[in-house]
This record gives C-alpha cells, structure tokens and sequence, in this order.
C-alpha cells in the first residue's frame, strides 16, 4: 500500500488521468448504458490504436524538447507510397508492408531532422512548413485521388480475440491493437530502459548541459524525429487496415488530437518532461471523451473545441513563467511548513 | 580565515596540474600570455580576476576546450602532456562545475547525480538501480542527505551545487573547478558549501574557486592566483591579504580609498524608520537616513538587510512599526506607493544587468518614466527628448548619440543610464542593494563617484552591501545588521576598517 501512495505521489500527472479517466467513465456508464459494454470498449481501443501509435512517437519529440505537426500528414503519404509500391511488386505482405512504411516513415522523419539540426530552425517552423510540403505533394501528385484496391492481407479484417455479447452484438479485438501494444511497449523500453533513452530526457531539459556532458546532439534530433517517422508510417498502415482504403487526406488534422492527448498525459512543451502511461492515459482520456460525446449525440464541434482547450491550456501550463511561479509559491509554502 | 583546511601543504607534493607558458590568441587578441599556475592535491585554490582577465579561458585550457599555442610546459600528475583533450582532461579528473550547474531538473536527484551511467553512443539498457546506488554511496561520503528519487527542479540552489558537486566525484574528480559558486547562495548555505570543500579537501581532492568576490576568494581559499588582462600577476597565500590589497592587485590601479564621511546629522530625516519588525525577517529596527546623507548597511548574507530594503520600498508588509518620510508617517501598499512617496530601489545585479541592451541610451533611460512623457495617450518624442537630455547633463553621461544602442556605451556609463533611469522618477531615497555585484573592481570606482555626486545634490542614500569595505569608504554612518537586528552603528572617521570588519565577520 506505502509503495502504491509512493509511486501515485511520484507521478502526479497519470494518478489524475487514472482518476479522471474513471470519474468520466462512471458517468457515461450511467448516462450511456452501452458504455460499459466490451463491444464498445474494444471498439474504443480498436480506434484508439492509430492515434496511441502516433502518440507515443510524438511523445518521444516532445521529450527531446522538439515539436512535430507534420507525423499524420506524414503517415498518409506513407500509406500512398507503400501502397504504389507494393501494388507494382505484387502485393507484399505485413512484413514487407510493416518495414517499408517504417523505412519510409523513417525517411520523413529525417527530413524534419535534417532541417532542424543541421540548419538550426525551430522544429515548429520546420514541421509547419513540411507538413504543407507533404500534403501538398501528396494532393499533387495524387489528384486526391483515393487507393481502393488494396492487397488483400492490408484489408482483410484480422480479429485477435472475438466473442459474442448477451445482447447478441460481437465484441472484436482486430490486429491494430496488437500493432499499437508493440509500438508503446517498445517506446516505453526506448525511453525509461535505455541510456538513449535517458539522453533525450536529459537533452530537452537542459540541451546545454547534454552538450557539456558530451551527448551526441545530432543523434538528439535524428532520433526523437526518426522514431515518430517509423511509427508514423506504421500507424498509417494500421490506419488502412481500419478503414479498408488509402485516402489521401484522411488523417489530416490528426496531429492535433494526438498532441493535445499527448500534452494532456504530462508530456510538456518545452522538453524533459513526459512518460508511456500518462501519454496512453491522455490518449484513452481524449477517446472516451469523443467516444462518449458520440454516444450522448452532442456534436462533434464540441469536441474540437475541447481539443483547443487541452492545448491551449497545456501551452500555459509549460510557460517558463507559470512554473517560476509555481515553484516559487511551492518554496514559500516549504518555508512556512 | 582558513576553516581548518591544510595551510601548509608539503612543497614535495608534486602538483597534480602544472603549466607555465601557456599563451592563447584569438583572432589576434591574446587573451592569455604566458601564465602558469598549478595545483595541490587537495588544496583550496581561488582564480581571481576581472571580467576579460583570463580566468574562462584558463580553465578552458585545461579541460581541453582550447588549445594553447605551442611552447607551452603543461604536466598532469609530474607528467608532461602535448595538449589536452576533453576526453584526456576527464580522465585526468579534472572536472568544471559552471555557474548555471548543468544539472537536469525534470530528472531525479540520483540520476543528475550518476548521469555518467547513461552517457555514451551506443544504447544500453539503464540500471536504475545502480545508478541509485551510486548516488546514495557518494552522497554519504559528502556527509549530505537528499531524496535521491525526488526530481531535482524543486531543490534550491545549495542542494543544487551538492547535486553538481556529487556528479563531479562520481565521474572520479581529482580537481573541481567551481565558477562563482557562491553567488546566488544565503550565508547558511555558503556555509555549507565550505563544510563541503573541506571534506573534499580533507580526502585529497583539489578544489579550485573562479571568483571575483574579494570577501569569498580570501574567506574560502589558502591561495589565490591572481590574473590580469591575460597576465598573470602572482600567486599569493591568503592569509596576510587584505580586501583592498586583492583589489588593487586584480585591476593593477591603486585605489585611493579614503574616508568620505561627513557630517549631516542636523538636516531634516527623509526616511525614518522606528521600531520596524517582520516575523521571521528583521525585528525592532529603528534607524534615519538625512537629507544627502549615504548610510551604509553591511552585515552577512541573511541578516535581513534586503528584506528591510524591501519593506521600505513597499514589496513585503512590516508587522509593526513605523516608516515616515519626511516626518510623515506613510503605509506602503506596494512598490507603486513606494514610488509615489519618493522611494527608489535598485536592486542586486541591476547596474549589469538592468539595461535593455538591444534599446537606444534614450529609450532605456525613459522606461521607468513612461507615463510622464505622454502626450494624448501617446509617448511623446518631445518631452522623451527633453527628458534625456536633462539625465544625460545631470550625470555628465558620455554619449555619441542618445539615439545609439546602450552596448555602444562603456561599462561605467551604462552603469550611469542605470541609475539615471531610477533617478528619472525624481526619489527622494535611493536604495542600493548591493550594487557592485557582477561589476568590476576598477568599474566599482565609477558608481560610488555618482554617489557621492547624487549625495551632494542633497539625494537621502541607503547602501547595502556585504563587501565592509565598499560601505566604510562611501558612506557617512555605517549600520551593522545581524540576525534581523541593528547591533552597531558607526562613524568611519572614528572606527578602522580593521575593526569594522572584525564586528562584522566575527
């Protein structure tokens, strides 16, 4: 029990979520009775998984101190490319398909590093202007027009765990999922487990104490934006296998989801600070909010607006400002106690 | 003072670092010629000198940041080496603590701390739990207890520097060079610090300050090198130097001091200040200050001297007691009230750092004063003019133009636009809180001549400052402040500097 207060104590930030996320559950269980059904939570984690194989790559960017907008965009013209090539080759299969779209995945996300390292540009100037870059090549070259026929091992409907409810409805499980707990599992390995990983951490709290220590800065960049690339491009994949199509602007707009459930678990805008469980909770926080929203028929703007708000006040909330002052008020209140 | 650490370190210890003739240029300018300087196992040694005299460049050198011109005689441990490396001055164990600590504060304590254990190109898995170790093991050998779970952004500065100096020793430190260490620290905290050193000291390690802070460089070290403008003037043991012997030797100019004390004691009390007390703070402080009157308030870090300074200027609320001026008993809600009733503060740092660089010499001296060079809701250039142009005679600033950026100007002229800006809202008190800190010694000459200047002109004038000296010669009274009391007030044509220090840092 003293360990369990003692780790709740020790991260702040995902004890909330944990709580929130069960305050609004509670809620939704009683206002929505289909809530609390296994068909709609595995649907909700079936949804879910694109944005949390996003996020979790972001969240790498963020703890290196950077910012990235251009991942969704980024993972549709993966789709496109692996799509093209595969098709002319014959098909391919998820291991061919998984390591192509990492690799191109991989590729983009160089793209934004080479731009913000080696030339020195802020990372949020860099992937606005590469974002309008990737959709707009993709738009261009595309007509916008949308892949249907597709291989069949993309489309077909892979169910890892299936049964059937009371009330007659199927609750499915469906391989994104499976997807999705590979990439934070590694991610979470990556950044608690690993020197690198730590690196990054230690690189977005103080670049300039990495730098004295001697951390390679250039692997600082490359890594963080790499890593987003290879789960952009695998989220895609997961994302066609959804929706059973490749459309070139479907996945435009994403990227704000996936920060704001991001910035929500704790990551902070500004570097050094974020974790896997609090990033996944934000993820599952900012689905149930939208899956429930559906389920009580309010409209989707709202949700939108809700977005805007996690934003924004997550951007407060990194200011160097709001934490001076904080910190100063927790100081006083340790003198005074 | 020497705080027990070992004054007489045998002369047949060989120096674990030795260099002579080492010279560095940079793009012509030779911001190091010649100098040699070594270190002691286990000695307390102070780098002194003024901005620009070579203290960064020489440390620089020795970790492997630059490389001295060849000629130079550099040994590590009795032996000769071509040049350093970063890598080889690692290994050698000689390891910088700068000013700002590069420690991490999102990361816990035992991670700043053995942060040595995730460095490296190729990806390991972390051993969390040797890295706790290793923190727990270093930390008992410096005698210090901290949460080392406990992320490090809500420790204070001093913890901070335990944090710095414990990662130094587990990176296997044999000479840690500390750059102005102390200057952010309270007296209880510096304090600590020394304890620290002196169990540094105590197991052979080399503890080497970077400092211009005379009061600091004689209290903590038993030698001191001397650099400057890229020279190296001597090395000097610091038992028999003085303040202004350090001083005189850091800006190679003789410093007349003598005493300026004079006698105003009959003019009218602009601020007086009757039995004033904050819990916790100051208590019972009564005290005047007359029309072109300077008084002086010394005393060591932590007696309460800001926290009074701050009261005075309406930023933190007395308990009890009165603070009238000119007679007239006022209550200062805030700094604003302050301001109204002809208080002006110039904190700490100000006189560096108090200019907006990138901004005109006129822009700057205006800012404070905004609202009085209106014009319809608009500033008018007009009044902004005149406004600058009477500053500007007034302190006799030298300037090409009030248009040029304040960088063009020189260090004691942008000290003067600093004061200029406070004085632009006509106080009838000027508080200045330690104002030659972050200033040169040879600069420091340049403010207290305003001073005096902005006494004569009949301007009531509260010096604080922890340097004994700097209050004893500019000002007229001196005040002892000590744990929150007034313990002594004396007149510097009746008392020696001598006796005055000895009050103050017995």
């Amino acid at each position: 029990m003293r360990s369990l207060t003692r780790k709740l104590r020790a991260s702040p930030t995902e004890s909330w979520l944990l709580g929130l996320l069960v305050v609004i559950s509670v809620a939704l269980s009683f206002a929505a009775p289909e809530y609390l059904t296994f068909a709609n939570l595995f649907n909700l984690l079936n949804t879910s998984s694109v944005n949390l194989i996003f996020a979790v790559g972001l969240l790498v960017v963020l703890i290196s101190g950077g910012i990235d907008i251009s991942f969704a965009v980024a993972a549709s013209v993966v789709q496109y490319v692996v799509a093209t090539i595969l098709i002319d080759a014959g098909g391919g299969g998820w291991v061919s398909g998984v390591l192509l779209a990492a690799a191109v995945g991989i590729a983009l996300g160089a793209v934004n590093a080479i731009f913000i390292y080696g030339f020195g540009i802020i990372s949020i100037v860099v992937t606005i202007a590469t974002f309008n870059i990737f959709f707009g090549l993709l738009m261009f070259v595309t007509h916008g027009v949308s892949i249907y026929a597709l291989p069949e091992w993309w489309t077909h409907r892979t169910v890892l765990l299936s049964f059937q409810q009371a009330n007659g409805l199927w609750a499915d499980l469906t391989l994104p999922v499976l997807i999705m707990a590979i990439g934070v599992a590694a991610t979470f390995v990556l950044v608690r487990h690993t020197t690198t990983g730590r690196q990054l951490y230690a690189f977005g709290d103080n670049p300039e104490g990495a730098r004295r220590l001697g951390i390679n800065i250039a692997a600082m960049h490359f890594i963080p934006y790499c890593w987003l690339g290879m789960m952009a491009g695998i989220g895609g994949l997961a994302q066609v296998h959804y929706t059973q199509e490749v459309v070139p602007n479907a996945l435009i707009g994403r990227e704000l989801d996936v920060l704001a459930a991001v910035v929500l678990g704790g990551a902070r805008l500004g570097g050094g600070r974020g974790s896997v469980l609090g990033c996944v909770l934000g993820v599952f926080l900012v689905s149930v909010t939208q899956n429930g929203l559906n389920l009580l028929g309010i409209s989707p703007y709202a949700f939108k607006m809700i977005i805007g708000a996690i934003i924004l006040v997550a951007i407060t909330l990194s200011s160097e400002q709001l934490t001076r002052m904080l910190s100063v008020r927790r100081r006083t209140a340790d003198q005074h106690g | 003072m020497t705080n027990g650490i070992a004054d007489d370190v045998p002369a047949a210890t060989p120096p674990i670092l030795s260099l002579r003739n080492v010279s560095v240029t940079f793009g012509g300018v030779k911001a190091l010629q010649e100098v040699s300087f070594e270190v002691l196992p286990g000695e307390v040694q102070c780098i002194a000198g003024e901005n620009g005299s070579g203290k960064s460049t020489l440390i620089k050198v020795i970790t492997g940041v630059y490389r001295p011109e060849p000629g130079n005689d550099f040994a590590v441990g009795g032996k000769t080496v071509d040049a350093m490396t970063p890598a080889q001055a690692r290994a050698a164990g000689f390891q910088v603590i700068w000013q700002d600590l590069s420690l991490f504060n999102e990361m816990t304590v035992a991670e700043n701390i053995a942060i040595e254990a995730v460095l490296g190109a190729v990806p390991r898995r972390v051993d969390h739990a040797a890295m706790r170790r290793t923190a727990t093991a270093v930390l008992e050998r410096l005698g210090m207890q901290l949460d080392i779970d406990a992320p490090l952004g809500g420790f204070g500065v001093a913890q901070r520097q335990i944090v710095a100096i414990a990662r130094a020793l587990v990176r296997e430190a044999r000479v840690i060079f500390m750059d102005e260490p102390t200057s952010s620290l309270t007296r209880q905290e510096t304090l600590l610090l020394l304890d620290i050193v002196r169990t540094l000291s105590e197991s052979g390690i080399a503890v080497v300050f970077v400092s211009h802070r005379l009061a600091e460089v004689l209290e903590i070290s038993t030698r001191v090198t001397v650099l400057r403008d890229g020279h190296l003037v001597g090395v000097y043991p610091t038992k028999d130097m003085t303040q202004t012997r350090l001083a005189e030797l850091m800006t190679g100019k003789t410093l007349n001091q003598a005493v300026t004390a004079r006698d105003v004691g009959d003019a009218v009390p602009v601020l007086s200040v009757s039995g004033l007390t904050r819990q916790g703070e100051y208590k019972d402080v009564s005290f005047a200050i007359h029309k072109g009157e300077t008084l002086g308030l010394t005393g060591l870090l932590g007696a309460g001297r800001t926290e009074l300074a701050l009261s005075i200027f309406g930023m933190a609320r007395p308990d009890s007691g009165e603070i009238a001026i000119d007679g007239v008993p006022v209550k200062l809600r805030s700094n604003r009230d302050a301001i109204r009733v002809g208080v002006g503060y110039v904190s700490e740092d100000r006189l560096s750092l108090g200019l907006i660089q990138q901004q005109s010499i006129a822009d700057n001296l205006v800012v404070t004063v905004l609202d009085r060079i209106l014009e319809a809701g608009l500033i008018s250039p007009r009044k902004q003019q005149r406004l600058v142009a009477t500053w500007i005679g007034n302190l006799a600033i030298k300037v090409g133009a009030p248009d040029d950026p304040v960088t063009t100007l020189s260090g004691g002229n942008q000290q003067r636009v600093a004061i200029a800006k406070w004085l632009a809202t006509e106080p009838k008190l000027l508080i200045l809180d330690c104002p030659t800190v972050g200033v040169d010694v040879g600069a420091r000459a340049g403010i207290f001549e305003i001073v005096r200047q902005l006494a004569a002109e009949g301007l009531a004038i509260l010096l604080i400052s922890d340097e004994v000296p700097e209050v004893y010669f500019n000002s007229d009274r001196v005040l002892h402040m000590k744990s929150g009391s007034i313990v002594g007030e004396y007149d510097p044509r009746r008392v020696s500097l001598a006796e005055l220090e000895r009050a103050v840092y017995a």
